[in-house]
């Protein structure tokens, strides 16, 4: 999946603010790039289990995973420096990962493997300590750090190279950098309801894909669940042949060599679904991966209504400001205020107090068009930066999924290929009946 | 009607039938020989699964045969007092003992239970082919559903078939009314009455209490094989069912599952030919499942289960058999205890004894008979559903392969693009 990614070229975080923003606004291939994962190759090697106390002073067992890291250039060389490593939890990825979707709110960041087994069929387990369950997570966290180490702007960041490198403080360095107070504050106001006036067009289309991209993945997974649940009884009953025939061979003089040996066929068949699919559940967890991008992908949407939101709200209280402006410099009241009306019926204030309103006005309009201004770059920037990278990831979308599918045709076509074994086996042994 | 055009040598052909309908009960492959339950559906490629050495067996066993029955046509007749199926019988033959060379008649499902209780009757120890259930009470299946009456056609066939095959059956005079009278409802009534086959059964049970006094050892080891058959029959029969079941709900999940691809190929631009590519592959799967499903539930289900009551049959043929030998056994004793009056009994026990001996020899030839086309049938059965089975994961992969090879060509093309911009 992301491995692909090493070969390409990906422009840097210095030439994308350089560039003029019609040229950003194409998914560039520049030829050489700062891009983390050129510099440093990094796998997530293994996984290991640990004990220890949790906040509440309770024991709790946890899982940690290896994180290595090794100099590109020295490899290259020939050289064969054994890696740099370090542990770290499920968690702390969560950590680096809200780091950075808060650090680029325009940036749709790769998300990290589920937290819990979802869309189970029966017989996988959904226990986050079972060991099929941590490898495949162990796989997805190692996916995760390739994405975001190959992202032409997610790449650069440091919090991520200390990820890499830096076992103890780590976290505390992230928390310093403040990035929680301002998490929980564009929380607060995403998930509160509001309107934009004028919407980005594009990206509210992108928020509508990303929608659809989250249920059909989401069906899609469930229908899938069922008919591998569906899939798993219709090989295991055949099992029952194996005993039943073995025993009725017992009887039979002439039938009893073919019907035993095709029973063996018949527990081999039984035996054989469970590698097709844990197989599949490789193809599960490509989707899956897609699942969570589309919710990065809806967030990024959403942020830009807020920042889009912010600007209106700006926008309304400096003209508001303006308005009251006029109407104390030259007394005509153009709208109902109560102050006009009381102003009506009880006289206006003296010229002295009218004065330091106006000065203070004057200072507050000042502010406001700053503020505008600032907002209305932020959300230009926003919109130029979030659909830069939304084509980026349209396109790697359509390549990993597409090779998903072309996966998802090989193991099918491996299961056939081992029916055909069986079947014809199996009719070999009738014959012989 | 009558005027149904038989052809000379029908193996392997189609019949010539006037009414469309007949074409719905039976189309294609009406075998003969054997009995052999191919399924008729005009979709499925069956013949490709029969193997060269049976239709060699079947081959020559149609230049041998000088009778032929089949069973088609179901009719349903509704009268004030009752509503059921008749099946037109069709028979051709060259034999002598028959009038005419043709013969047809209607028949209903009580009328071949006349036929079977007769046969048994007469012949005691002969193994009769089984007659499909009165009721099936395992599915709620309404007496007069298409699916059901054609299941119980193809069985009445096979059973009339199979007596056709039997050197000693096929000649009984019953057989022979039951194929060309017009009305069998008299012979019905003159055969032995309730009453009598009531003072039969209690003349069993009694001898059945007495126990056997010794017990030749080949009918020993025949009837532990016939119990252990019948056991092995049933949980053949329960796995296959529960085969079929699950197939069934895979078959149905399969179903829900390829929409989703579609649906999502709908949102999509570059990724919808992809998506409507698996979406497409899953649903052609889905319909070989279908066809397998039914595959397996018109040949091998079929073929269980009338060996599951062959086993029933069995047992019923070995009771009798004790029967005889108990009565025997009997009436020896007393003419042992007998001081006057000996000649007389005396005929009556060599009479039994003969009965016993004729019995034995009877059962013994039938047994090596039944066991023959019992391996026959039970071996073809499996081998075609392996054959199929094989042909199904074939098709599937066909259509996976297709899948890819496009895909894999798609992406030589766009890489080829590229190169050239």
């Amino acid at each position: 999946m992301a491995e692909d990614v090493k070969g390409e070229s990906v422009a840097s975080n210095d030439e994308s603010d350089r560039a003029a923003s019609d040229e950003s606004l194409s998914n560039t291939m520049l030829t050489e790039g700062s891009c983390l994962l050129r510099r440093m190759e990094i796998c997530v090697a293994e996984a290991e289990k640990r004990s220890g106390k949790n906040a509440v002073s309770m024991q709790e067992t946890y899982t940690v995973y290896l994180v290595e890291t090794r100099p590109m250039d020295a490899i290259a060389e020939g050289r064969n420096p054994p890696p740099d490593s370090l542990w770290r939890r499920y968690s702390e990825f969560e950590l680096l990962r809200n780091y950075l979707i808060v650090t680029y709110p325009y940036i749709v960041v790769p998300p990290l493997p589920e937290k819990r087994a979802e869309f189970v069929w029966h017989k996988l387990s959904a226990d986050n300590m079972d060991p099929d369950f941590v490898e495949r997570r162990r796989i997805g966290l190692e996916n995760f750090l390739l994405r975001v180490a190959s992202h032409p702007v997610l790449s650069n960041n440091e919090m991520l190279y200390h990820f890499l490198t830096k076992e103890h403080g780590w976290k505390e360095m992230v928390y310093e950098t403040g990035f929680q107070t301002k998490a929980d504050s564009r929380l607060r106001a995403l998930s509160a309801t509001f309107r934009v006036r004028s919407p980005h067009k594009r990206l509210v289309e992108m928020k509508h894909y990303s929608d659809g991209l989250q249920s059909h993945t989401s069906q899609l997974l469930r229908a899938r669940t069922r008919v591998a649940d569906r899939l798993y009884a219709v090989y295991k009953v055949h099992g029952n042949y194996g005993r039943v025939f073995s025993e009725w061979s017992a009887i039979e003089k002439e039938m009893g060599d073919g019907l035993q040996s095709a029973g063996h066929h018949m527990d081999a068949y039984a035996a054989s679904v469970d590698d097709i699919l844990e197989e599949e559940e490789h193809y599960a967890d490509q989707l899956k991966e897609y699942l969570s991008y589309a919710e990065a992908l809806r967030a990024v949407c959403r942020k830009h209504e807020l920042s889009q939101f912010e600007l209106e709200m700006a926008s309304q209280d400096l003209i508001s400001k303006k308005q009251q402006r006029e109407e104390l410099a030259t007394g005509i009241v153009r709208t109902f205020s109560l102050k006009g009306m009381t102003n009506k019926l009880f006289g206006q204030e003296a010229p002295e107090q009218r004065e330091a309103k106006l000065n203070l006005l004057e200072e507050l309009i000042a502010e406001g068009e700053e503020t505008v201004k600032e907002k209305t770059a932020e959300c230009d920037e926003h919109a130029e930066k979030a659909w830069a990278d939304i084509v980026r990831f349209k396109d790697q979308k359509d390549k990993d999924l597409k090779e998903a599918f072309i996966n998802y045709a090989l193991m099918q076509i491996s299961m056939c290929k081992k029916g055909i074994q069986v079947w014809s086996n199996a009719k070999e042994c009738f014959l012989k009946m | 009607m009558s005027g149904a055009k038989v052809p000379a040598d029908i193996s392997g052909h189609m019949l010539d039938l006037d009414e469309e309908e007949d074409l719905e009960v039976f189309s294609k492959n009406t075998s003969l020989a054997e009995g052999n339950p191919m399924p008729n559906s005009p979709d499925s490629m069956v013949n490709q699964f029969r193997l060269d050495e049976e239709n060699e067996e079947e081959q020559q066993g149609a230049i041998n045969k000088d009778i032929f029955v089949t069973v088609d046509n179901p009719e349903s007749h509704i009268s004030a007092i009752e509503t059921f199926i008749t099946y037109r019988v069709v028979t051709r033959t060259t034999r002598s003992e028959f009038d005419s060379s043709e013969y047809e008649v209607r028949r209903r499902y009580q009328d071949f239970l006349w036929l079977k209780s007769r046969l048994e009757e007469n012949y005691p120890t002969l193994i009769v082919h089984p007659l499909p259930e009165k009721f099936v009470m395992k599915s709620m299946v309404e007496r007069f559903n298409d699916d059901f009456i054609e299941t119980r056609r193809k069985a009445l066939h096979r059973f009339l078939n199979r007596i056709t095959e039997h050197p000693i059956l096929s000649c009984s005079h019953h057989f022979k009314v039951f194929l060309t009278d017009e009305e069998l409802a008299p012979h019905r009534k003159l055969g032995p009455g309730f009453l009598s086959r009531m003072s039969e059964t209690m003349r069993a049970m009694a001898n059945s209490v007495r126990g056997l006094r010794s017990k030749l050892e080949e009918f020993a080891i025949m009837q532990e094989y016939v119990d252990d058959f019948s056991n092995n029959m049933c949980s053949v029969d329960k796995v296959t069912h529960r085969i079929t079941k699950e197939h069934r709900e895979y078959m149905d999940e399969l179903k829900q599952y390829g929409p989703t691809y579609f649906q999502w190929a709908e949102s999509e631009e570059l990724l919808a030919e992809p998506l409507k590519g698996v979406g497409s592959c899953v649903e052609k799967c889905s319909k070989e499942t279908e066809e397998q499903i039914q595959y397996l539930s018109e040949v091998l289900v079929p073929t269980l289960h009338e060996y599951v009551l062959c086993a029933d049959t069995l047992k019923a043929v070995m009771r009798r058999r004790d029967n005889i030998q108990a009565e025997f056994e009997a009436k020896n004793e007393a003419l042992a205890s007998k001081t006057t009056d000996k000649e007389m009994l005396q005929e009556e026990v060599d009479d039994l004894a003969d009965r016993v001996e004729q019995a034995n020899n009877a059962l013994r030839g039938d047994w090596s008979r039944w066991r023959t086309s019992m391996r026959a049938d039970l071996k073809s059965a499996f081998i075609s559903t392996a054959a199929k089975n094989v042909d199904y994961y074939e098709k599937c992969l066909a259509v996976w392969e297709s899948f890819l090879l496009s895909q894999r060509g798609e992406s030589m093309e766009q890489r080829n693009g590229a190169d050239a911009s």
